[in-house]
């Protein structure tokens, strides 16, 4: 058995190799658009900022997110159950701009299992790399019109006064879903992270 | 199989706030972290199909009209889990400074020349074994302005993926015997020195091409170990 290779930051310069988004002579492998043609589900936008402790916002950050598709299934062998969207991979990969902000196009997810037979309520995991991030800080987005979000086993977890900065807040634009989440690193709003 | 990812695994990691490195400070979390099991959600993790890398994305001296200035170096290793079995069929993406430690990054603006024959970013699949291979230049040292004086050890970026979302891990190789590694706070984040060492790739005579390129090998470990699999 042999300990585990170390986390290093991702630095300030990783944007050409990681998210170059055709401002450099490189190929994105991922995109913050998660949609597939074959994904049944709600066609939604999550958007946010992501924010030091001063309030600034991060602008040299990297948001990844990974979700089930809308009938709660992983693309992945760990998941045994049949995937019905068998395009829909659930990962996207975003750097944020000079507002320190993002957005991802995705399909809404469904519940998934969660431990001892509980469901868990529809949620992505999020991974928040940057600068001044000696290591990734792991984070959920849950959705506000969710009633499953009262009997989520993961988020009862977390203490009841700082749930709030885990559920993305639904609005309409333009005749679409969009979703609001920040990422407060500290502050009164300090999103909440987990030890996974 | 089924893999388990203890998270005493992450005790060699570093803190989140460590001040020596000023940018940690107002970037880390204040508030204790929220501890959970591993659901699902957790345990699974983004698969690629063989679209992810096409042929040549991993050799970053290819990818312009000539070849970059430089000394051309190999560098290959293996992604192994906890147990020390190869991880096949990962993604393994790598960023890093030209010759002269000069980031092609818009944001790099130091007085050092960029290259037009060298990007520095390449991407390879790990294969049935998890083994890997790069060819690049050796990437230079360069400043920056966490305190005066400040040098980063010659690093080449790396970022993998292993059987779940938990195993992620971005991480930076470094060569061995840089006389800068007292000196660097990110290196000497990590506080546990055979952790830290796991960090400088060794220099591989035996697998150094003659006439062409000098090797360096890296293996990269990932959390995750082997379960034997429950009853559901």
């Amino acid at each position: 058995m042999s300990g585990i290779t170390p986390s290093q930051t991702v630095g300030p310069f990783f944007a050409y190799g990681l998210t170059p988004n055709e401002k450099y002579d490189w190929k994105d492998t991922f995109s913050n658009n998660l949609v597939t043609p074959d994904a049944s589900g709600e066609k939604i936008r999550i958007e946010g900022r992501v924010l030091d402790g001063d309030g600034k916002p991060i602008n040299d950050c990297m948001l990844e997110i990974w979700q089930a598709d809308a009938q709660g299934r992983y693309a992945n062998p760990a998941d045994k159950r049949s995937l019905p969207n068998a395009r829909f991979h659930g990962f996207g990969r975003i750097g944020t701009d000079e507002n320190g902000a993002y957005s991802f196009a995705t399909i809404k997810p469904g519940s998934v299992p969660g431990p001892n037979g509980t469901a868990q309520a529809p949620h992505i995991v999020v991974a928040v790399f940057a600068r001044g991030m000696l290591r990734q800080s792991y984070t959920r987005i849950y959705f506000a019109d969710e009633a499953g979000n009262a009997s989520d086993p993961i988020l009862a977890l977390v203490p009841a006064e700082r749930r709030d900065t885990l559920i993305a807040k639904r609005a309409m634009k333009n005749g679409h879903p969009v979703y609001t989440f920040d990422v407060n690193m500290q502050g009164g709003a300090e999103t909440v992270f987990f030890e996974i | 199989m089924t893999f388990a990812f203890p998270t005493e695994s992450l005790e060699v990691f570093p803190a989140r706030n460590y001040p020596d490195y000023k940018s940690t400070v107002k970037r880390s979390p204040t508030k204790p972290l929220v501890m959970m099991p591993h659901t699902l959600s957790e345990l699974t993790g983004p698969v690629y199909g063989q679209d992810a890398v096409q042929p040549g994305d991993d050799d970053l001296t290819r990818q312009h009209k000539g070849e970059p200035l430089g000394e051309r170096i190999i560098v290959h290793g293996h992604v192994l889990d906890e147990d020390g079995r190869g991880v096949p069929n990962v993604l393994v993406e790598i960023w890093q400074a030209n010759a002269c430690g000069r980031y092609i990054h818009v944001v790099d603006q130091h007085p050092a020349p960029l290259d037009p024959n060298f990007t520095g970013a390449g991407r390879a699949k790990s294969d049935k074994d998890g083994y890997y291979k790069f060819i690049t230049v050796k990437p230079g040292a360069y400043p920056w302005g966490n305190h005066h004086n400040a040098w980063r050890p010659a690093h080449i970026h790396f970022s993998v993926f292993g059987h779940s979302f938990v195993s992620r891990l971005v991480t930076q190789m470094y060569f061995p015997g840089d006389p800068l590694f007292p000196f660097d706070p990110i290196f000497n984040s990590v506080k546990d020195e055979k952790a830290r060492l796991r960090m400088v790739s060794s220099f591989d005579l035996d697998n150094t091409v003659p006439n062409w390129a000098l090797c360096y090998r890296f293996n990269i470990v990932l959390r995750g170990r082997s379960q034997t699999p429950m009853e559901h």
